[in-house]
């Protein structure tokens, strides 16, 4: 069975720059899928791709098992949001929302229920006659996104749909957003730079850099297994540590601190260690500890505590735990000598071509034991 | 010291009320005694008049009717031809970055550079020239005037297009696409109504342009046919009386009464900056 909506080799090059390089993705009907990456990572070129407002140098979209490469953008029927809005200004709200159905010359009966049916779905109903100009930004994205959904699109695409809100207002819209496309199972496509943004409203996401996918998955796939170190950094600010993999369970850093890894591998040579704050456990005793450090920073942020722990002059390590609860930590001051542990489970190793370094099955000692053992 | 302050600051605005005042008599006083002299009970103009009358205003169409209208038709069709021409030349050059952009921009806008009595007469020549060789009568006919006045109407047409493009977002147009507008579509329903300010000002200024040029018109007019400004100049030659006066006072009127009518759909400060 072959996937809704498929970009197979997708490329777009603008001289000598691949804006997107050999973009590859499968998407099933009703699916989330967000596109995220910093900025110039291709992510806003592949969603102008798939719209038709970009034309592809090589590979091919696929909807519903037939090319839409060749098509041009008004009859791909995907409906799309953009970051400015877009609103046609000199058209009222109830005008912006009707004119993909005027386009596909709807009965005007059945035009003015539908234009009432989307406005009330997005809760502008009382503002039918105005203009986009007299509405707030946020009302203004809530008009853009009815007039999309209004054409019942094959495709929804939201290009940086919450940039230009307010703080407060984003984290809403992006919980209305998600809400309303489970509720429609509408098949759609966002682009973020935001990676909780990302998080919060995807069922699946593509991590791109320098036009190219570094990981597609669930939100817990990147963040517990990233693919590379630009990925685990991108992902929720992973501890990135440089050195050389000795003997499959010791890690050398740069600075020269010596870390006993969580999990044994096969491998050995330099190598990228990244481990979440998160998962780092900070105890008093320092036997058998994987990392010693000395305290540098307490930080009390409300929910989490976050300590910066420095392992030698060159390294240093984020670990953040909550203020209070089962996992609660324990506040350490400036300058005390503290054990790190985490679970193998949350340890990453990539080699020195970025790619992942595969644990060995069998651990020496279960990783929650040493954890509990030192709690 | 404060009061030499006050007293500097007195004088400053003293110095730019006197310069108002000023430039108002310099726009104004013309028009004033324009209007004063075309109510002159006259056969000549003689100050201080004996009487007044407005009987003057009374013989425009009866001496100069055939050549306002022919100045009408020129013009309408003059600012028709310009924008059919202008808008889509305006649209291409705002949307499209392409090789020779520059170039065929400043040749679209040229005219605007050159006076009027150059291409007047470059146009008569060229015209002679080519009847001459191949025997077409253009010199003296009213396609080659209207012609001539588009050339001068267009550049201003581009030129309010390009301006009223320039705060154009196009991700409306994009938007309109997505939504199912066939590129016309998107002309007609999008790039257009964004650019209704500027195209209403182009038409009244090419308007305006046209029905005032004396320059192109002394060359290119067929003969039998006359123009209003062309007639007013050929009446001065023979007459000094306050008819004139009249037609001019006449024709102030109606391009003020087009300027009020135009500032109604626009500002005009913010298509012309």
């Amino acid at each position: 069975m072959s996937a809704y909506l498929q970009l197979d080799r997708l490329t777009k090059r603008y001289a000598d720059q691949r804006a997107a390089d050999a973009v590859s993705l499968e998407i099933d009907k009703g699916e989330m899928i967000v596109l995220l990456g910093p900025s110039g990572c291709g992510k806003t070129t592949t969603l102008r791709m798939i719209a038709g407002f970009v034309e592809a140098t090589e590979g091919d979209i696929r909807l519903e098992g037939t090319s839409i490469t060749q098509l041009p953008p008004h009859r791909r029927e995907m409906g799309m949001v953009f970051q400015n809005y877009a609103l046609f200004p000199h058209l009222t709200v109830a005008g912006n929302v009707a004119f993909g159905l005027e386009m596909r010359s709807m009965a005007r009966a059945e035009r003015s229920a539908r234009v009432a049916e989307m406005l009330a779905l997005v809760k502008l109903d009382r503002f039918a006659d105005r203009l986009p100009r007299q509405l707030s930004g946020g009302q203004q994205q809530r008009v853009a996104i009815a007039r999309a959904l209004a054409i019942h699109p094959k495709v929804l695409l939201l290009d940086e749909p919450l940039s230009n809100l307010d703080a407060e207002l984003r984290q809403d819209v992006a919980r209305e957003i998600r809400l309303m496309q489970q509720a429609s199972r509408l098949t759609t496509i966002m682009v973020t730079h935001d990676q909780q943004e990302a998080m919060a409203m995807a069922d699946r996401l593509v991590v791109m850099r320098d036009g190219r996918v570094q990981q597609v998955g669930r939100q817990e796939d990147l963040y517990e297994r990233p693919a590379n170190a630009f990925v685990a950094r991108f992902i929720g600010n992973s501890n990135l540590l440089t050195g050389t993999l000795d003997a499959g369970r010791r890690f050398c850093a740069e600075g020269r601190a010596a870390i006993d890894l969580a999990g044994l591998y096969a491998a050995s040579g330099p190598a990228t260690l990244a481990i979440r704050p998160e998962r780092i456990v900070l105890s008093a005793a320092t036997d058998g500890a994987l990392a010693v450090g000395t305290v540098l920073l307490s930080s009390y942020m409300g929910a989490m505590v976050e300590h910066v722990v420095q392992l030698d002059a060159a390294t240093q390590i984020i670990a953040r735990a909550p203020s209070s609860g089962v996992a609660a930590t324990t506040r350490f001051a400036a300058g005390a000598r503290v054990g790190l542990t985490w679970p193998a489970s949350c340890e990453n190793l990539f080699d020195a071509a970025d790619a992942p370094v595969p644990q060995m099955q069998k651990q020496l000692t279960s990783p929650d034991e040493r954890i509990t053992s030192h709690a | 010291m404060r009061d030499a302050r006050g007293l500097g600051e007195i004088a400053g605005s003293a110095a730019v009320w006197l310069l108002v005042v000023l430039a108002c008599l310099a726009i104004f006083l013309p028009l004033v005694l324009t209007f004063y002299l075309s109510v002159f009970n006259e056969q000549m103009i003689v100050f201080p008049p004996h009487g007044y009358t407005l009987s003057w205003y009374g013989q425009i169409a009866g001496k100069f009717g055939a050549a306002i209208w022919s100045s009408l038709k020129i013009a309408l069709v003059a600012v028709a031809l310009s924008l059919l021409v202008g808008i889509p030349a305006g649209i291409g050059l705002s949307r499209y970055r392409f090789r020779g952009r520059e170039a065929l921009s400043t040749f679209l806008l040229s005219p605007l550079t050159i006076p009027g009595i150059a291409i007047g007469l470059g146009i008569y020549v060229l015209a002679v020239w080519i009847e001459e060789r191949t025997e077409i009568v253009l010199a003296g006919s009213m396609r080659l005037l209207i012609l001539a006045h588009v050339l001068i109407t267009m550049p201003w047409v581009i030129r309010l297009c390009l301006a009223s493009l320039s705060n154009h977002e196009r991700t409306t147009e994009e938007a309109a696409a997505s939504l199912g507008a066939n590129p016309l579509m998107v002309v007609w329903r999008v790039t257009l109504p964004a650019m209704r300010p500027g195209i209403v000002a182009a038409a009244l200024f090419a308007f305006i342009i046209s029905f005032e040029n004396l320059e192109i018109n002394l060359f290119l007019v067929s003969p039998g046919v006359s123009t209003l400004p062309v007639a007013v100049l050929q009446y001065l030659g023979y007459h000094i009386d306050p008819l004139v006066a009249a037609v001019a006072v006449a024709q102030i009127v109606v391009v003020g009464a087009a300027l009020m009518l135009l500032n109604r759909f626009v500002r005009l400060s913010q298509v012309l900056s």
